[in-house]
């Protein structure tokens, strides 16, 4: 009996978003756009740089520093001066994101063992991609100087830095981003998908029609929850399939050990929609709630930037936000092929969470009865 | 009042999307110093037609006059010159009256020195002078209708377009709103008036009737009643089953129409046609057909080609209920409710035995739907409990929903769903599985004809097939209580008889139904009715008993709809003394 | 009541009209809760979350050092990197006590220098210093490499000059003008207050003119005299100026509540976002009549609105390493244009050919969407 009207309110659920276009606008739109453009346009590799070189040198070495410069596939183009306000102007109007000045005395410098410098002005307004950029200038220049007559002398006792990145030889964006997107993708989904189920009902008249019927108010829960976890789950399938088939990003780890603490993080996240649902009247408020739920947690991840480099008082509030969980579980699974342990540690809290929200939930949802 | 029409609508064609147009082909005027009456079912083009009249929608074929310009080419002429009120008053519900009132006095540019006097005259008309801060919002339906006429009124227009001032709203405030337009046309002002209650219909000066985007008829009401006179008949001293009796009427040749009117029943026969005979239970009385004056629904459904015959498929199949023992069906005791100290419903009282109808009549707002709420468990009461079949339905609230069957005022099944995905899922909710399900669910597919739109989505039917699909929804599991609110407010007059051949057939068999309802017809349907106004219940009885109650030498046979402003008044002049 | 019957004269009471519209507008944005949540909750909860929450300044990030044998050599160069702002250091003997802590991403890396680092070293033998980074975030893992090779080559320089009196070859100095410290929320406030003028112009625009065809009165207004670029214009100019309101609120906040600098002018501040906004409100205005839904209109915002000007604009991610196809997409959105702007009205000051640049380029958009608009916005419904 129980399963029967049990069976009854899943398929209506599932059938109510999948056949109304705005339902299936939802399932479709944002996972494609999220996809494209996050994918590919969120990035914060830094390529195409725009630099400006004032070479007053005249001699080799300033020659050859430029050339290290062009020859690097980080640089897109290089502008020559030999004036100093355009380089103001050039970094001002941010038309080249650092200038390199090279002294007259840098090559006589050099070829006498003199110590040579280089000055690197950078835009600190785009902080983030001009600390990568000095990176990248410094090491040109780091060469350069083993180059020297100095620097060969010394060479012997130069400490090299050999630099081995684990999980991600060639540090590929895409390694990083795609199995981020893999957890955002089913929060996104799955918060607006059941902020709306019951609203879009209220509005509609149907609960009305659902409360007079035998369903008792936790078979409503339930008919309520697992839809939208079965669509998470089916998105959370297909953006698996993307990474490692489009993006090529390596699976290293048990998918048994992913699906299994999905289904926890989906539940989390169905308990966070329908508490939302339950307080809001309209579809409208749904939304807002929804949103502004939702840009928190994802920029309160860990996925954005790091928790730890968040201020102290600040990361405890991110406790609370189940896709800081869940995306150690999909990033280690997919690159580090993370313990049983460790998958279970991140999972309890989810559990926890899924645990208070649905009662919090329910209980909202029984009062709004009253 | 002018010779010339204040609108002349000739040919005039509207679609949109593929299917049927929803204007096919009308003509008509509309005269100076008169109500016309924008007559039809919900659908039928009412909105549409008036819409056209504003400028505001251009027809794809035809022309529209108004006030001597052509809507298509100097609309900015005609929105100068008219007052318009749309389905929901066009009021900014979190604007105060006044606010509101000030916005459109600067829209229509009244001047400055006429609005001291000119609001004076319309809060006065429209009696809100209490209420000039109050937001909009925070009206009742009625005020909110009369703000949206004042609005519509600020800077006196030569056409008034009203569209549908009658829904939501209690038959208290339409009698005033109706005298107030009166007033209007006295002074020369042409007014549309739109409506799907064919009671006003009636009073209107001139009609246009609308059935599915077709012009039925155009002129005086009394034409249209005309073409039934003599035909319609008032059968009264049935005593017993007299559901069943209508029934057995509907099916006789000659019979085009019938209705349960309280205790009498009220047929339209063809021309030339004797009413049928009743049989008689009781020796001492005799039942008598007395010719009546027609009303417009019965020469709606006389022009329509008369109504379904009496007999209920639905009923057929249902096993019957039997009444063992004795024991009412519905039962509320002193069921009170309180949203903090606003008290919605207040004590109110009353049993329905097996197998009748009962209804809660009263406006908008009085408390009905709160009533009708804790009575089906979507409220808990804040004193007092409700019973179905015996069952507490807070407690034991999945055994008594079992029992019962629900339909809404507005559609509330799933839109996106189609018909059978629809009738499944109700099955399922009610437990219904394999066998039974399957014999059910085809079993509604049969009576009401729904072969052919099984895939189609629900919110894609017309009108009448919703509200047969809603009834379908309630009944799948042969529930014994049967909630209906507002059942079948806005549907064509067919479907209407239809639906009520249904409900009789079903309540014949043992099923008891409790209705809502503002629509004073319906309540004649009812075996007893309960008047619900300001959170109490000021009367209660047959319909028959109420009209009793208020007869007097002035108004020796008063309407429903008499008796329920003459019970309300006598309540508040109660309520004064005390 | 008492006046006679109007003929049309639509171009007197204009003004009147106007004002009757804001005002009302005004009304309803005061007394609406989910403009106050737009207009002034949202803005701060953004705000918020770039002053504290997104940070890129890798300030502190733990590393595992190891140290297989020690010497004076190896506890040098392992204070050398214990005294880094940049890391936060544990230290240990054995790189094997760290490979789970990088595996479960306790350490973001491990700096090993091997037992034979000192015996190398003194023999010339080319000494390494070996570095494992946890590569499954690749702008973690830059910054560890980099901070770690700086770390290295400082300590070196420091060795050379005082041990052997030997300078390096080539010394590099580095100057970041604007933002010397590098503190990320210089530039993430300045581009949130973008972000947040989108959501006032375009999500809560598109949202009320949606409601109003919802509510139907819309359809009462067109029945009255008002034209319908009144009723646009009366609609735009209360929307225009809650964003220059929470735009102010938002910028207040940042320099006295972050402390962001603040070096340019109020007058180009001004400016920039009032060009902004026209762009922004177009685009809602668009919106709502193609929609007339607020839940189509909400999505419609959020993802053709608020979603490029968060990504597609250079406010956390450089246009610049976008695929070809996405960096035309971005010359569209009007926040890459602003975005840019702001940051350097806060952080270097006036530059105005830069603004003027920018400015004309918002206006052309604005026009776009306000031509578009005002094409789907006639007196007409259905």
């Amino acid at each position: 009996m129980w399963w029967t009207r049990l069976k009854a309110l899943i398929v209506k659920e599932l059938l109510a978003v999948l056949r109304d276009p705005k339902g299936r606008a939802i399932l479709i739109g944002p996972p494609i756009v999220q996809l494209l453009v996050f994918s590919y346009a969120a990035t914060l590799e830094v390529t195409n740089v725009d630099v400006m070189v004032l070479n007053r040198d005249n001699g080799h070495w300033g020659q050859e520093l430029v050339e290290r410069i062009d020859g690097s596939p980080t640089f897109r183009s290089i502008a020559f001066t030999d004036d100093q306000n355009e380089v103001r102007d050039a970094i001002d109007r941010q038309r080249a994101i650092a200038a390199v000045e090279i002294g007259p005395t840098f090559s006589r410098d050099i070829e006498a063992g003199r110590p040579a410098e280089v000055q690197i002005i950078l835009d600190g307004r785009r902080s983030n991609a001009s600390q990568i950029v000095s990176g990248y200038l410094g090491r040109i220049v780091g060469t350069l100087a083993a180059d020297t007559p100095a620097g060969e002398r010394t060479a012997s006792e130069t400490i090299a830095v050999v630099a081995r990145n684990w999980f991600n030889p060639n540090l590929t964006y895409q390694w990083f981003m795609v199995p981020n997107l893999v957890a955002s993708i089913a929060l996104l989904i799955g918060l607006i998908v059941t902020a709306l189920s019951i609203a879009r009902e209220r509005e509609l008249g149907t609960f009305d029609q659902l409360m007079v019927s035998p369903l008792r108010t936790h078979e409503i829960l339930i008919g309520k929850l697992i839809p939208p976890m079965m669509i998470g789950l089916f998105h959370i399938t297909v953006y698996i399939l993307a990474a490692v088939f489009i993006f090529g990003v390596p699976l290293r780890g048990s998918l048994f050990l992913l699906y299994g603490s999905a289904v926890f993080y989906l539940a989390a996240v169905v308990g966070l929609g329908l508490f939302i649902s339950a307080l809001s009247m309209t579809q409208q408020q749904a939304i807002l709630g929804a949103f502004l739920f939702m840009v928190p947690a994802m920029l309160l991840s860990g996925f954005a930037t790091p928790i730890e480099n968040m201020p102290t008082w600040l990361q405890p509030v991110t406790l609370v936000n189940p896709l800081r969980y869940f995306l150690v579980i999909v990033k280690g699974v997919f690159l580090k092929d993370i313990p049983l342990a460790e998958v279970v540690r991140q999972t309890i809290p989810l559990c926890v969470i899924a645990l208070v929200t649905l009662s919090a939930a329910s209980w909202l949802f029984r009062r709004r009865l009253e | 009042m002018t010779d010339e029409p204040f609108v002349r609508i000739s040919g005039v064609v509207k679609r949109f999307g593929k299917g049927a147009p929803a204007l096919d082909h009308i003509d008509g005027e509309i005269l100076g110093g008169r109500i016309t009456g924008l007559v039809g079912p919900d659908g039928a083009g009412k909105t549409t037609l008036i819409r056209l009249m504003t400028g505001l929608m251009l027809p794809d074929e035809g022309k529209v006059d108004v006030l001597g310009f052509d809507t298509a080419k100097d609309p900015a002429g005609i929105q100068a010159s008219i007052g318009y009120m749309p389905q929901r008053f066009g009021l900014y519900e979190d604007l105060s009256v006044q606010e509101n009132l000030d916005l459109y006095a600067d829209l229509r540019g009244l001047p400055l020195a006429e609005r001291t006097a000119t609001y004076d005259e319309l809060l006065e008309f429209t009696d809100l002078k209490r209420f000039t801060s109050r937001l909009a919002g925070k009206l009742s339906g009625g005020m909110k209708q009369k703000l949206g006429l004042a609005c519509a009124l600020l800077r006196k227009p030569r056409l008034l377009l009203l569209d549908e001032p009658g829904v939501g709203v209690d038959p208290i405030s339409r009698r005033d709103l109706w005298k107030m337009v009166e007033n209007l046309t006295a002074s020369g002002i042409g007014v549309v008036w739109s409506t799907a209650y064919l009671d006003e219909a009636e009073a209107c000066d001139g009609v246009l009737l609308l059935n599915e985007g077709k012009l039925l008829f155009a002129g005086a009401p009394s034409e249209l009643t005309g073409r039934v006179a003599d035909r319609v008949f008032k059968v009264s001293g049935v005593t017993g089953r007299r559901r069943e009796t209508l029934a057995r009427f509907l099916d006789k040749d000659g019979v085009v129409d019938g209705v349960i009117q309280g205790e009498a029943i009220r047929l339209v026969m063809a021309p030339g046609a004797t009413p049928p005979s009743a049989p008689s239970e009781n020796a001492g009385v005799t039942p008598q057909a007395t010719v009546t004056p027609p009303r417009f629904e019965d020469a709606f459904i006389d022009m329509l080609g008369g109504g379904p015959g009496g007999h209920s498929k639905l009923a057929e199949a249902q096993k019957p209920f039997a009444n063992e023992s004795g024991k009412p069906v519905i039962e509320a005791h002193g069921l009170t409710k309180r949203f903090g100290d606003f008290t919605a419903a207040d004590d109110i009282t009353f049993d329905i035995p097996r197998g009748q109808i009962f209804g809660l009549l009263g406006p908008n707002g009085a408390g009905k739907s709160t009533t009708f709420k804790m009575l089906c468990g979507l409220l808990k009461p804040s004193a007092g409990e409700g019973r179905v079949a015996g069952f507490d339905l807070r407690r034991d609230a999945a055994e008594a929903r079992n029992r019962l069957g629900y339909m809404a005022q507005k559609f509330s099944l799933y839109g996106d769903l189609s018909v059978a995905q629809n009738l499944n899922f109700f099955a399922g909710v009610y437990g219904l599985s394999g066998e039974r399900k399957k014999e059910r669910t085809q079993l509604m597919v049969e009576i009401f004809g729904f072969g052919r739109l099984l895939a189609m989505s629900a919110k894609d039917l017309p009108l009448g097939l919703k509200q047969r699909l809603a009834l379908a929804c309630a009944v799948l599991h042969e529930p014994e209580a049967l909630f209906l609110d507002e059942p079948t407010s806005g549907v064509d007059p067919i479907t209407r008889r239809e639906f009520w051949t249904h409900i009789n057939g079903l309540v014949e068999k043992g099923v008891t139904v409790l209705v809502t309802t503002h629509f004073m017809d319906e309540a004649e349907y009812c075996d007893r009715i309960s008047l619900i106004y300001r959170g109490r219940s000021i009367a209660l009885g047959s319909p028959d008993d109420l009209k009793k109650q208020v007869a007097d030498a002035a108004c020796p046979d008063p309407t429903m709809e008499d008796a329920f402003i003459a019970l309300v008044q006598r309540s508040e002049e109660r309520q004064a003394a005390a | 009541m008492s006046s006679p019957a109007p003929i049309a004269a639509p171009t007197t009471g204009r003004g009147r009209r106007f004002a009757a519209l804001v005002r009302k507008e005004s009304y309803q944005i005061v007394r609406d809760p989910s403009s106050i949540l737009i207009a002034f909750v949202l803005p701060l909860i953004l705000l918020f979350l770039f002053g504290y929450g997104v940070s890129l300044d890798t300030t502190q990030t733990r590393i595992g050092l190891v140290v297989e044998q020690e010497t004076p050599l190896t506890r040098d160069l392992a204070a050398g990197f214990q005294a880094s702002r940049y890391f936060s250091v544990s230290l240990g003997r054995d790189r094997r006590d760290f490979e789970d802590d990088l595996v479960l991403g306790r350490i973001r890396g491990l700096v090993i220098i091997p037992a034979r680092f000192e015996a190398d070293h003194a023999a010339g033998q080319h000494p390494t210093l070996q570095v494992l980074v946890d590569g499954s975030d690749p702008n973690t893992a830059n910054f560890v490499q980099n901070y770690a090779q700086a770390t290295v080559a400082n300590w070196e320089r420091q060795r050379l000059e005082q041990d052997a009196g030997r300078p390096p070859a080539i010394s590099t100095e580095q100057r970041f003008w604007f933002n010397p410290e590098l503190t990320s929320r210089n530039f993430l406030v300045p581009g949130s207050i973008a972000i947040v003028m989108t959501l006032v112009g375009t999500l809560l625009t598109s949202l009320v003119v949606a409601r109003e065809w919802e509510r139907g009165t819309m359809e009462a207004m067109m029945a009255t005299p008002v034209s319908a670029a009144e009723l646009l214009a009366g609609k735009l100019l209360p929307y225009f100026l809650l964003g220059l309101t929470s735009m102010t609120l938002c910028v207040l906040l940042a320099v006295f509540l972050f402390g962001v600098p603040f070096r340019g002018s109020v007058a180009a501040l001004y400016a920039l976002s009032a060009t902004f906004l026209m762009p922004a409100l177009g685009q809602g205005l668009l919106i709502s009549a193609a929609t007339k839904n607020q839940f189509l209109a909400s999505q419609l915002a959020l993802i053709s609105a608020f979603l490029p000007a968060f990504l597609l604009s250079g406010f956390l991610f450089e246009i610049n390493s976008m695929p070809t196809v996405i960096q035309w997409i971005t010359f569209i959105v009007p926040a890459r244009y602003l975005i840019p702007s702001l940051q350097t009205v806060f952080l270097a000051g006036d530059i105005w050919p830069m603004f003027l640049q920018s400015i004309a380029v918002m206006l052309l958009i604005g026009c776009v969407f306000f031509v578009l608009a005002a094409r789907s916005t006639r007196k007409r419904i259905g």
